[in-house]
């Protein structure tokens, strides 16, 4: 990842910066912390299979989505 | 047995998973109903709070299969979407087609719930279209192929019941794959009636969900469904207009 020491991305229709350190869709759910089991994840419209999430690298200006199951009729 | 797409399940119960009071109330009525398949929805997570209880932890994934449904779309390509973002979960390959055409009804979009249904079963989805009780177009769902045709019994969360059961048993007696009464039960006796007609299933959230005791209310549901698919079985009486005495008339030792 380039540009200083933060990156800008598009999460969940938001603009968020977050440190160079972070280079994939796995360690950006990790720095939010993000503890339920089953995210998925739309990356630049594309959306990731589980096994993705390790090896897909973010860069600056990238539209990430978040989503995740929940309660519904 | 209720057989989707060639999967068996005992229960014809599907419940929703919208608007309990908290999840314990809810992991009962779930317990409870006995209910095989869970209806979910899948939206964007708050990322400022992601240790936010999710009801899907609660539950035994093992025990159920879960339907997650496209609501919130309003057309065929979001529907789609949602489709893919569910299945991207790796837990579920059946979805519930919901396109809304109007906000106030909530009555599905038929051009659109067509057109999502068909492109998803072209991705290999087990697809079951929420529909109206619009015998044409549940003809053409099916011909298309669906897994299921889901008719709305009334507007979804009135608790109106069965507002046209000539419809409905239309539907019933020409489709040859399930038939899910979805949306707008309100009472048992309205699943009842739902199961007596020949449906082979009935999907239901807010009755339950929004009763005064929603643990007593899933239980409630699972009998009335049981009784209702019993009494299809069994055959009822026809009405008639005049009385027919039950006891005989032979043998009174009066009069």
């Amino acid at each position: 990842m380039k540009g200083g020491e933060f990156v800008k991305l598009k999460i969940n229709g938001e603009l968020i910066t977050v440190p160079t350190t972070i280079n994939t869709i796995m360690e950006i759910i990790e720095h939010f912390k993000i503890s339920n089991p089953i995210v998925i994840v739309e990356h630049n419209d594309t959306i990731l299979e589980k096994d993705a999430h390790a090896v897909t690298k973010v860069a600056d200006g990238d539209k990430i989505e978040l989503v995740q199951f929940v309660g519904g009729g | 047995m209720l057989t989707i797409n060639g999967k068996q399940f005992n229960s014809r119960l599907l419940l929703g998973t919208g608007k309990y009071p908290n999840f314990d109330v809810q992991k009962q009525a779930v317990e409870v109903s006995e209910s095989e398949i869970l209806t979910f929805t899948v939206r964007r997570m708050n990322i400022y709070e992601p240790s936010q209880p999710n009801f899907l932890e609660k539950i035994e994934l093992e025990k159920v299969s879960l339907l997650p449904n496209t609501a919130g779309a309003k057309t065929a390509d979001e529907a789609v979407r949602h489709a893919k973002l569910a299945q991207a979960s790796g837990l579920c390959d059946m979805i519930k087609v919901e396109v809304i055409g109007c906000d106030k009804t909530l009555l599905p979009d038929p051009v659109e719930t067509l057109k999502a249904t068909e492109e998803l079963l072209k991705e290999g989805f087990t697809v079951l279209p929420y529909t109206s009780d619009d015998v044409v177009l549940a003809r053409k769902l099916e011909e298309l192929g669906a897994h299921a045709i889901m008719p709305g019994a009334s507007p979804i969360g009135s608790g109106q019941g069965i507002i046209n059961s000539l419809n409905l048993s239309f539907i019933i007696e020409q489709t040859k794959v399930p038939v899910i009464v979805d949306a707008g039960i309100g009472s048992p006796a309205d699943a009842a009636l739902a199961m007596e007609l020949g449906a082979d299933a009935v999907l239901l959230n807010t009755a339950v969900s929004a009763a005064d005791k929603p643990v007593k209310m899933a239980k409630a549901m699972k009998l009335a469904i049981e009784a209702g698919r019993l009494g299809y079985e069994a055959g009822r009486i026809p009405k008639k207009r005049t009385a027919t005495s039950s006891s005989p008339m032979e043998g009174l030792s009066v009069g």
